[in-house]
């Protein structure tokens, strides 16, 4: 299995080579990160001061390598969809991509001080989120499970970076699947 | 698991209606979108959504609230979610006024979205619940296919879970529209016969000399037509069960044949001389009253007492009106299922209607009856409207003339011809829509040679 990592133009080198070796020991396959993506032209909105993650996704399919069988993409932008304030991220159930953003995950958007490893703590959990989507797990009920839907830090810090037992037998199955 | 719950997304805008339905997929409903109204009312009649997401502002076509109406009338029970901007606030809170059970101003705190559709359905899961459980009761009180919970029907069962590994002889006995049939294939499937054939004749269905060459088959040669030799019913049958219904139609010749095979449990294909073991059980049904049949000469005594080593008389609807609310639900549980339909329930006012209505057809009217109403419903929940049909009278109140010139038999002729016409040949159909038995029907279609 080959998982694609696309940052969008901005986010920090350093995070990024964080998130890469924890989702090549997560998955225990092979990663590639793929060059930075342009922000697209129809990406920023004016009224909202917001990124439009299905624009975002768009522009990342469009450039993402034939081979890869995920694509996770991250950005520093706060994103959202039409019906919501905002969203951490958006998968495809069972699809090739995700998109996940690093901005709310910050303290300093809240107004405190900054906190790196916090950060990628939470990035970390959202990222088995959102890749478990694409590996067509949906949320769970269970709080701890990094499938519980988290519309909050609270939530998100609640969570583990790692499934639960049923999540992690069905995604043991998909993977399977998607091996043989 | 929310795999089975049905969401549709309603908006012209497609990044709005795909976004949104991508994040409700995430919680693992199964999600569609639909790009105006119409669109949605025809996904709506295709197969029912659970919640229905609509965008208040759609142009062109039919509008938000427009098309809640019309989804409403498909499925009443629906929860409807009217998404709008700021703008048009006051339009929403009409729409709440309108039947919606919520509106969302977009765009929305995820919190309050997915908080709504959450208890939504959990709303709607304990109302399957409760189906759930009803259906459990259902069983509860059924036994094969059978469902009651009368005594005389429980002493049924009991006789047939008692009698089922036997191979004496079994005669049913009960008015049209009893479920003969059903108890037959319970004796079948309660016995050890169960993984061997199960094999029904309709005794009125056919003429004398087809009937004897279904029931023992025949040789080639044995009569005109007879180009390859045929296995019989009773031949097919086996080591299984034979169903021999309408028994009180045969006629004294076959009433002949029929008592010498119980007698020597042994027979030969017409024209044959290869001698048959007769294996099979063999269940008899009527609807007539044989014992008054055999006083007045009309049907053999001694092949009564043949058939009637055990007797089951199986009672009128009539005589287990308790049922009624059971049998319908079962049937609802069934039919709705076969009909692609969301009628999960039926209100108290329409069981007490059901309860209170005389069946002359009995159990099988009933269903036909429960049959009609599901395929004419617009709800989930059978109500005392969907029975409207109960109380018409079927006939219309203009004077009917006869033809001039035509005998009784003609008139009959006529009508049978044009009701077979009407369903397409099918006897079951036709004979519920004459009001007669299929044996009756049976004999008009032969003593009018009328071609089927
Ligand atoms: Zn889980
Ligand atoms: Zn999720």
């Amino acid at each position: 299995m080959l998982i694609g990592l696309l940052p969008v133009e901005g986010v920090a080198g350093a995070d990024m080579d964080a998130l890469e070796s924890f989702v090549a020991r997560h998955y225990e396959c092979e990663v590639r990160r793929l060059p930075d993506l342009a922000m697209p032209a129809d990406g920023y909105d004016t009224h909202r001061s917001q990124y439009d993650a299905t624009a975002l996704l768009k522009a990342a399919l469009a450039v993402h390598p034939v081979e890869t069988d995920r694509l996770l993409v991250v950005t520093d932008k706060d994103i959202f969809i039409p019906m919501l304030t905002f969203i951490f991220g958006q998968a495809q159930v069972d699809g090739p991509a995700a998109l996940l953003s690093l901005a709310r995950l910050r303290q300093e958007f809240y107004g405190m001080p900054a906190r790196r490893e916090l950060m990628l703590e939470r990035a970390r959990k959202e990222i088995v989120h959102e890749l478990g989507h694409t590996f067509g797990l949906v949320h769970c009920a269970d709080k701890q499970c990094a499938m519980a839907l988290s519309i909050n830090v609270t939530n998100i810090d609640i969570k583990r970076d790692a499934l639960c037992g049923a999540c992690a037998r069905h995604l043991a199955d998909r993977l399977e699947a998607l091996a043989g | 698991m929310n795999n089975t719950w049905r969401i549709l997304v309603v908006d012209d805008e497609v990044a709005m209606r795909e976004s949104l339905a991508a994040w409700l997929r995430e919680d693992g409903y199964v999600v569609d979108g639909a790009a105006s109204g119409r669109e949605a009312v025809e996904m709506a009649r295709g197969a029912p959504y659970d919640i229905y997401f609509l965008d208040l502002k759609m142009p062109p076509g039919i509008g938000g609230i427009e098309t809640m109406i019309e989804i409403r009338k498909l499925q009443p029970e629906a929860t409807v979610v009217i998404i709008t901007a700021y703008a048009t606030v006051d339009t929403a809170i009409n729409a709440l006024k309108e039947g919606a059970q919520e509106y969302m101003v977009k765009p929305c705190n995820p919190e309050e979205i997915s908080l709504f559709v959450k208890r939504t359905i959990e709303v709607k899961n304990l109302q399957r619940e409760n189906q759930y459980l009803r259906q459990k009761l259902t069983r509860h009180y059924s036994f094969q296919d059978i469902v009651s919970k009368n005594a005389a029907m429980h002493a049924i069962f009991d006789l047939i879970k008692e009698v089922a590994s036997q191979r004496s002889t079994v005669l049913i006995q009960g008015a049209s529209g009893t479920g003969k049939e059903l108890v037959a294939r319970a004796l079948h499937e309660a016995g050890g016969r169960a993984s061997r054939p199960f094999v029904g004749v309709s005794c009125a269905a056919l003429a004398e000399t087809l009937l004897e060459s279904e029931l023992f088959g025949h040789e080639k040669g044995a009569f005109t037509g007879a180009v390859a030799r045929k296995r019989g019913k009773f031949e097919v049958a086996g080591g299984g069960s034979i169903f021999l219904d309408e028994i009180g139609d045969i006629s004294p010749k076959l009433q002949m044949d029929l008592l010498r095979v119980l007698q020597e449990r042994r027979f030969f294909r017409l024209g044959g001389t290869e001698e048959i073991p007769m294996e099979a059980r063999i269940i008899a049904a009527t609807n007539r009253n044989l014992q008054e049949a055999v006083e007045k000469g009309d049907f053999r005594e001694d092949l009564f007492y043949r058939l009637n080593v055990i007797n089951i008389r199986l009672p009128s609807l009539c005589e287990r009106r308790e049922d009624i609310p059971l049998l319908v639900n079962h049937f609802i549980e069934r039919l709705a299922l076969e009909a692609g339909k969301p009628v999960r329930d039926v209100t108290k006012a329409a069981l007490k209607l059901l309860m209170d209505h005389d069946w002359p057809g009995n159990v099988r009217e009933l269903e036909n009856t429960v049959e009609r109403a599901i395929v004419t419903a617009r709800g989930e929940t059978l109500d005392v409207a969907d029975f409207d049909f109960l109380m018409q009278s079927p006939r219309g109140g203009s004077k009917w003339n006869a033809p001039d010139g035509m005998s009784l038999a003609e008139i009959e002729k006529h009508a049978v011809e044009s009701v077979l016409d009407r369903t397409g040949g099918n006897i079951k159909l036709a004979s519920e829509i004459l009001g007669v038995d299929r044996s009756t029907l049976y004999a008009m279609v032969r003593r009018h040679n009328i071609p089927r």
